[in-house]
C-alpha cells in the first residue's frame, strides 16, 4: 500500500469507525455503505486539503468521488502537483 | 394533461421499488383517543382491535387528559379556531405571548418563540442565527429534522462521533478560527433512548467559546427532577444557548414546537426564521391546551415520577425475561433484535397478543440494529405493563431469543 492510501485509510478509520474492531479495505464503500455521511464528508475534504496543500472544488468533492479510499486517493492525486 | 400515463408510470415504479425494498409505510387507523388503551383498525378494513399502546410519545399520558381537553375547549370558545394570518401581520394573540412566557419559565431560558412544529423550529433556527463564517458541529445521530435544518443553513458543517466528547473537543480545536461555533445534539436520542452528556458538553463549549444547541423533544416535561429536560438532569439549566422542543409528544401531544434560549438568538428567529415568517403559528385551541399542560407540570411532578417508576418496572421486567436492551434510563426502551425480519415478525405477533409496538430497521436505524422500540407512559398502569411483559415473554419464547446474547441472536437469525 502506498503512503497516501495508508494516510487516508488511517484517517477514515480513526474519524468514522465507531467500533475499533471494524475493518475496512481500500475499496470498502464509505458513503453508499453508510460509514461516512454527507455532513461528515466536510471534515474529510478539509483534512485532505490541509494535508496535501490542495484545494478540491465543490463540484469534484462528490459522494461518488469520496466513496472509497482508492477513489479518494485518485481524486487527491489529480490536484497534487 | 401534464400527468400522462408515462409520468404516472414513473411514480408507480418508484413506489414499487419502495415496496420491494420492504420500506413501504402503512398507516394504522386508531378509532379512539390517544391513550394506553386504544382501538386499532389494521390492516385497513379489518375489525377494530383493542390493544395496549407501547409506541406513543405520550410520555406523560396528557394527550387526552380531561383538564387539557377542557382547556382546549375553552380556548376554542374564547379565541376561535384559526388565525388566518402569519404571526407578524395579525396572527398573534395574547395567549401565544402567554405561552411563550410560560415555556421560557419552564425551561429556564431567556426567551421563546413558537413554531408550527419542532420540525419547523429545527428547519428555521440555524439559518436564522448562523452565517457562512460559522461552523455547526453535530452529533452523528441527531434527528432528521436537525439535518434538514443544517442543510438549509449557509454555515459549514462537521460532525462528531455519537456521544464522544474527546472527538468533539478535537473538532472544537479544529474549527477554532470560526466566527461562531454551534455544537448540536439531541437531548434524548429518539432511537436509542440515551442522553447527551450535557455537563461535559457545556464545559467543553465554555472552554472553547462555542454555543450549545439541544433538541429536547423526547425530554421536555419528564427528564430531570422536575421534568424541565435533559439540561436539568445534567445540572446545566441556563447554560444551553438554544433549546428546541415539541408540544407534540409529552406536552399534550397535539402539535407545535418552539425555539427557546438566549434573547438575541430568539429575536433573530423572529426576524429571520422562514417557517415562522411564512406560516401560521399554532392554533389557539392547541395553545390553550399547552398552557394547561405547563400549569399541571409546574404544580406537581406526580406524572413524571410515575413515568420514572413505570420505566424502571418495564426495563427490569424485560431484562429479567432475558431480552437484550439498549442501556439507558429514559422511557424509550429499545428491545434489540438485530434482524429486520425478526423485528417485523415479533411486532406482528405482539399485535396478535394485543400489544401495539413497532419494529424499526434500516434505514431508520443502522444496518444490523433492528429493534422494537417500546415507549413507556405515565398513562400506563402496572396491569398494562404486566400484560405487555407477558406478551413479550410469550413471543420471545416462541422465537427462542430469551436469555440469548446479541451474538447468539445474530447467529440464529442473521443481522
Amino acid at each position: 500500500m502506498d503512503e497516501m492510501s495508508q494516510v487516508v485509510l488511517t484517517y477514515v478509520k480513526n474519524e468514522y469507525l465507531e467500533d475499533e474492531d471494524e475493518e475496512i479495505t481500500l475499496d470498502t464503500p464509505l458513503i453508499s455503505g453508510g460509514i461516512v455521511d454527507s455532513f461528515s464528508m466536510v471534515s474529510l475534504k478539509r483534512f485532505l486539503e490541509n494535508k496535501y496543500k490542495i484545494s478540491i472544488p465543490d463540484d469534484k468533492a462528490t459522494p461518488e468521488a469520496f466513496d472509497s479510499v482508492n477513489k479518494i486517493v485518485k481524486l487527491v492525486r489529480e490536484f497534487v502537483k | 394533461m401534464g400527468y400522462s400515463d408515462k409520468v404516472r408510470g414513473i411514480y408507480q415504479e418508484q413506489l414499487k421499488g419502495i415496496q420491494q425494498a420492504g420500506l413501504f409505510k402503512q398507516e394504522r387507523f386508531i378509532h379512539s383517543p390517544q391513550a394506553a388503551d386504544i382501538e386499532v383498525e389494521f390492516p385497513t378494513g379489518a375489525s377494530v382491535k383493542k390493544v395496549i399502546n407501547m409506541c406513543a410519545n405520550n410520555y406523560l399520558g396528557l394527550s387526552s387528559h380531561p383538564d387539557v381537553v377542557k382547556a382546549a375547549h375553552e380556548g376554542l370558545d374564547h379565541r376561535g379556531y384559526g388565525m388566518s394570518s402569519v404571526r407578524f401581520i395579525c396572527g398573534t394573540q395574547d395567549i401565544h405571548h402567554e405561552l411563550e412566557g410560560k415555556v421560557t419559565e419552564f425551561l429556564g431560558t431567556e426567551d421563546t418563540i413558537l413554531f408550527p412544529s419542532c420540525m419547523d423550529a429545527n428547519a428555521g433556527v440555524f439559518e436564522a442565527v448562523l452565517t457562512k463564517d460559522d461552523m455547526m458541529i453535530a452529533d452523528r445521530l441527531v434527528h432528521a429534522s436537525i439535518i434538514d435544518g443544517m442543510r438549509l443553513c449557509s454555515a459549514e458543517q462537521d460532525t462528531f462521533k455519537h456521544g464522544n466528547m474527546e472527538h468533539l473537543e478535537e473538532k472544537l480545536q479544529l474549527h477554532a478560527n470560526r466566527r461562531v461555533r454551534l455544537v448540536i445534539t439531541d437531548g434524548v436520542f429518539s432511537m436509542d433512548g440515551d442522553t447527551a452528556q450535557l455537563d461535559k458538553m457545556v464545559e467543553l463549549c465554555e472552554k472553547y467559546d462555542a454555543m450549545v444547541f439541544i433538541d429536547d423533544s423526547h425530554a421536555s416535561g419528564f427528564i430531570g427532577k422536575t421534568g424541565r429536560g435533559t439540561h436539568e438532569k445534567y445540572g446545566v439549566v441556563g447554560k444551553i444557548d438554544i433549546i428546541t422542543t415539541t408540544f407534540g409528544k409529552a406536552l399534550g401531544g397535539a402539535s407545535g414546537g418552539c425555539v427557546s434560549g438566549r434573547r438575541e438568538l430568539v429575536e433573530m428567529c423572529r426576524q429571520r426564521a422562514r417557517p415562522y415568517l411564512f406560516s401560521n403559528t399554532i392554533a389557539p385551541v392547541v395553545v390553550s391546551g399547552v398552557i394547561k399542560v405547563l400549569d399541571i407540570l409546574s404544580k406537581s411532578t406526580e406524572r413524571r415520577d410515575k413515568l420514572e417508576k413505570n420505566t424502571e418496572f418495564w426495563r427490569k421486567g424485560l431484562q429479567e425475561a432475558g431480552f437484550v436492551l439498549k442501556e439507558g434510563d429514559t422511557p424509550i426502551v429499545p428491545v434489540m433484535l438485530f434482524n429486520a425480519k425478526l423485528a417485523q415478525d415479533i411486532s406482528r405477533d405482539l399485535y396478535a397478543e394485543g400489544i401495539y409496538a413497532i419494529g424499526f430497521f434500516f434505514p431508520v436505524v443502522p444496518q444490523g440494529q433492528a429493534r422494537i422500540r417500546t415507549q413507556i407512559s405515565a398513562g400506563h398502569e402496572i396491569h398494562h405493563l404486566e400484560k405487555a411483559l407477558d406478551a413479550f415473554k410469550k413471543v420471545g419464547k416462541k422465537y427462542d431469543i430469551l436469555g440469548k446474547t446479541k451474538q447468539e441472536i445474530i447467529e440464529k437469525y442473521g443481522a
